[in-house]
């Protein structure tokens, strides 16, 4: 788990850079430490690891260090789950409790 | 830009921040709590996103204070575009990083639920744009979208958090939202969350819709409690609230003269009083268009300004009109110091008309105004509310000095007949009554003065003439037609009598 300080252009850049792969490409925005953003990172590496295991690039961004992501990802409510690869772009919003919810949303199996 | 009103009354402590919207000010006596949340509440249409944005700007133009605004249902570029179209400069402050506008969009489509979540990325958001341009007000363009978008439940305590998150940023918000059907309302949310509710409406009546503003809720402050009729034009939005300085006005003892020496004469020898209100009544076609031309005239021909609204005649009929009778208005026009308004009564409400030609006034400063004929207006509404409104607007002249005449068209018969004249006659000072009466089966123009008042007035009927060289009134002595009318009159008089038994 890697907390990005890249700026939104590369992070761009990347995402297609990944593109070609057969990787999810996934961001998780979270606020701080607050409970709602804590809980959402531990079950967030939960699911990943169990459904997705190796097949993932998981980036947690805290948008309190870095504003500029969510306006860029016009985020409203935290945390916030993008599946940005493959297409389409899909979110689920919430601390991730509910797993059936999250894969089906990002139609991750 | 328009003038601000700066005096504050003394006995507020309640800190206010001035909107700078005309007339709102005055209701809100001082504007809307500083660095509170006020929720502004209305229909689709009823304006409240200009006047969220026309606080926007003002505050940025008049009271050097940056804004943010987040918009939640239109695109930024389409906001600059709707909000340009009445008037206000955005791109300008927009360079001058005077004003920062976002879009939040809000799509449920897109977004399913895991768990507890908050908006504290929309929190971030606006902490963001607040930071940008040091904003002291900040507008949230409408929450319902929030409601669309997410769960209720959540979002009812996230929105409380939201009301105390500007109270912590100590900046002046307007929150828009929907009335009625609307989640807010029907919730009850505006009870506990905001320091000061506005409701905005638009409604129908015969055909004509007006915009109505009321203060539902001000905690800790005076307001004026009535609804209150507004209008969005060109020049952005102006409030019409009831003025009550009148009362407190001292009254003008000089006099103007009516244009007309011997209607002088009757009026005390010298004419009406400074800012006072003179109304002429009488049937069809005796002459109150020609009467009020003539005032206008003589206004003008001593270099002062008149206004002059006409709602039957266009301006170029009067103006041809009153040339046969030798009042030449045609080079006043040119030289600016007559200036006609000319409108269809029909084409908005009687109170939008009086916002208009107020806005004339302001702009102008006549001397004089004249409204041709004032009965026309009348068919647009139910009486009492004409009436309610006639009495601002001549409140509003009274306390610029102007004075103001009024034609008034009344039905053949007694004025008791026709209760809008009644209406009208309590509130003017002067009138005058133009007749037609039969003598010898010929019509004869007659003037008489009704009342005047705080002058001594002429009891007499006269003889009133309209020729090719303007007006005159017929001299006192009566003539001997009128004699032998008279004679005649009694002979058929004692006839009848005399028949009937």
């Amino acid at each position: 788990m890697t907390i990005s300080k890249r700026k939104p252009k590369k992070e761009n850049v990347k995402a297609k850079a990944d593109a070609p792969g057969n990787k999810y490409v996934l961001r998780l925005f979270v606020t701080g430490i607050l409970p709602n953003s804590t809980q959402a990172i531990i079950n967030v590496n939960k699911i990943c690891e169990k459904y997705l295991k190796g097949r993932y690039d998981l980036e947690i961004i805290d948008i309190y260090k870095q504003p500029f992501f969510a306006l860029q990802e016009g985020i409203v409510a935290v945390p916030v789950l993008i599946k940005k690869f493959p297409l389409p772009e899909e979110r689920v919003i919430g601390d991730l409790s509910d797993t059936d919810k999250v894969l089906n949303g990002l139609h991750l199996v | 830009m328009r003038k601000v009103k700066t005096s504050k009354k003394p006995n507020s402590k309640f800190p206010k921040s001035l909107t700078g919207i005309q007339g709102l000010d005055d209701i809100t006596q001082g504007g809307f709590p500083k660095n509170r949340p006020t929720l502004l509440l209305g229909n689709t249409g009823c304006g409240k996103t200009i006047m969220a944005m026309e606080f926007i700007v003002n505050g940025i133009v008049m009271f050097n204070e940056p804004g943010v605004f987040m918009a939640f249902e239109e695109d930024t570029d389409e906001l600059v575009v709707n909000v340009e179209s009445v008037g206000y400069n955005l791109s300008k402050h927009l360079s001058e990083n005077k004003v920062y506008l976002e879009h939040v969009r809000v799509n449920r489509d897109e977004i399913s639920e895991t768990g507890n979540y908050s908006i504290e990325g929309l929190f971030v958001r606006m902490g963001r744009a607040i930071d940008k341009v040091n904003a002291r007000r900040v507008v949230l363009d409408s929450l319902d979208t929030l409601f669309y978008g997410l769960d209720y439940h959540t979002l009812r305590s996230e929105l409380k958090r939201l009301f105390s998150w500007l109270k912590q940023r100590k900046v002046t918000a307007i929150i828009t939202a929907e009335l009625g059907d609307g989640y807010l309302t029907r919730h009850g949310l505006e009870e506990y969350v905001a320091d000061c509710v506005v409701v905005l409406d638009n409604r129908v009546t015969n055909q004509i819709a007006t915009r109505r503003l009321r203060i539902v809720k001000y905690r800790g402050s005076v307001h004026g409690n009535n609804e209150y009729p507004f209008i969005v034009d060109e020049k952005g939005i102006t409030v019409f609230p009831i003025i009550s300085e009148a009362f407190q006005q001292k009254s003008s003892t000089k006099r103007i003269s009516s244009g007309l020496a011997d209607l002088d004469d009757m009026l005390g020898k010298n004419g009406f009083y400074e800012g006072s209100s003179v109304l002429i009544s009488g049937t069809a076609g005796t002459g109150k268009t020609s009467l009020a031309a003539s005032f206008a005239y003589s206004v003008v021909r001593d270099k002062s300004r008149c206004l002059f609204c006409a709602f039957e005649e266009a301006p170029n009929q009067v103006i041809r009109n009153m040339e046969s009778i030798g009042f030449r208005l045609g080079p006043f026009i040119e030289s600016g110091m007559l200036t006609f308004y000319y409108s269809r009564p029909s084409l908005q409400n009687l109170e939008l008309h009086f916002i208009a030609i107020k806005k004339i006034i302001t702009d102008l400063k006549p001397v004089v105004v004249i409204l041709d004929p004032i009965t026309n207006l009348m068919t647009e509404g139910p009486n009492s509310d004409i009436r309610s409104m006639l009495t601002r607007f001549v409140d509003f002249l009274k306390t610029q000095r102007i004075t103001v005449m009024f034609t008034a068209a009344i039905t053949v018969g007694s004025i008791e007949r026709n209760p809008s004249d009644e209406g009208i006659s309590s509130m003017v000072d002067t009138w005058i009554m133009v007749q037609d009466i039969e003598v010898d089966a010929e019509r004869t123009r007659s003037l008489c003065v009704m009342k005047s008042r705080g002058m001594h007035h002429s009891n007499e009927v006269r003889r009133f003439v309209i020729s090719g060289k303007g007006i005159s009134l017929a001299p006192i002595v009566r003539s001997k037609k009128d004699l032998l009318s008279e004679a005649k009159r009694t002979a058929r008089e004692h006839g009848n009598i005399s028949t009937s038994k």
